[in-house]
């Protein structure tokens, strides 16, 4: 059951994704983007937490979370040292996400050779 | 009329019919399909972290996401999320394995160009945009958040 809700509700995600493509032809920089900020005005409202309680890796997956994260991150400084906190805690959630990132796409980089 | 196709600004009114209506249900449905399945699968790691190494229910989605990348960054070296990403669009765009794609694809095209100036300088091309408008928008909405609670 928790997988079918993940697929249901990730999948529903980038419907929305794909949507946007399509109708507004938007590039796919611009939908990232904006589901980015969506993410964050979510979460800014409480909305998010919800989702992710209710479809797991279904919410978390999908790129509107790392807006989530962004947030939590900063809010979870904020409420020990006031608006110094934000700039000081916004990337400690989503650390592990874009250091893993450059770490192995420059380790790829190296190693292998650009495919077509 | 041949005056009104060669103006420039009915220019995108003109190419409207001559360009190919995309499928949109077909194309909703290719999208929600492999954008499920990775979710699906993402779900499938994260109870494998909170089973086997005891991570709790809120951490387990930061070895997830890391679990996530470095799979998507070996399939784009192959070529191969390429692949996935012409047949479902948004489906692989949409989960933070497009994220670790459009990064790792981004400094293979520019390996020709050096290490430095190639790889290192092209890396965050494409994931750069997310990256600042997810930072710009946190630190908004944590300052309207911050506000609200000091007024409140």
């Amino acid at each position: 059951m928790e997988y079918l809700i993940a697929f249901a509700v990730g999948g529903g995600i980038c419907v929305i994704g794909q949507l946007l493509l399509d109708i507004f032809k938007l590039t796919p920089a611009h939908v990232m983007s904006s589901f980015v900020v969506t993410g964050a005005v979510l979460d800014g409202f409480g909305i998010y937490d919800r989702l992710i309680e209710f479809a797991g890796a279904g919410a978390t997956v999908p790129i509107t979370s790392f807006g989530h994260s962004l947030l939590h991150g900063a809010m979870q400084q904020g409420e020990e040292h006031g608006f110094i906190g934000i700039a000081m805690g916004i990337f400690q959630l989503t650390s592990a996400g874009i250091s893993s990132a450059i770490v192995f796409g420059f380790i790829i980089a190296i190693l292998f050779k650009p495919k077509g | 009329m041949a005056n009104s196709l060669n103006d420039q600004e009915q220019y995108s009114k003109n190419i409207k019919s001559y360009q190919p209506k995309p499928p949109y249900v077909f194309n909703a449905i290719k999208a929600f399909i492999v954008g499920g399945f990775i979710c699906m699968f993402g779900q499938s790691v994260q109870n494998f972290y909170i089973n086997v190494f005891d991570f709790s229910k809120e951490n387990a989605g930061n070895p997830t996401v890391a679990t996530l990348i470095l799979i998507a960054a070996l399939l784009t070296a192959f070529g191969w999320y390429d692949k996935i990403g012409q047949f479902s669009g948004a489906g692989s765009a949409v989960p933070v394995t497009g994220f670790a794609n459009s990064i790792t694809s981004a400094a293979l095209e520019h390996k020709s160009e050096g290490i430095v100036l190639g790889i290192a300088t092209n890396m965050f091309k494409l994931a750069g945009s997310v990256i600042v408008f997810g930072t710009v928008a946190a630190y908004i909405v944590g300052m309207v958040r911050m506000l609200f609670k000091a007024l409140i």
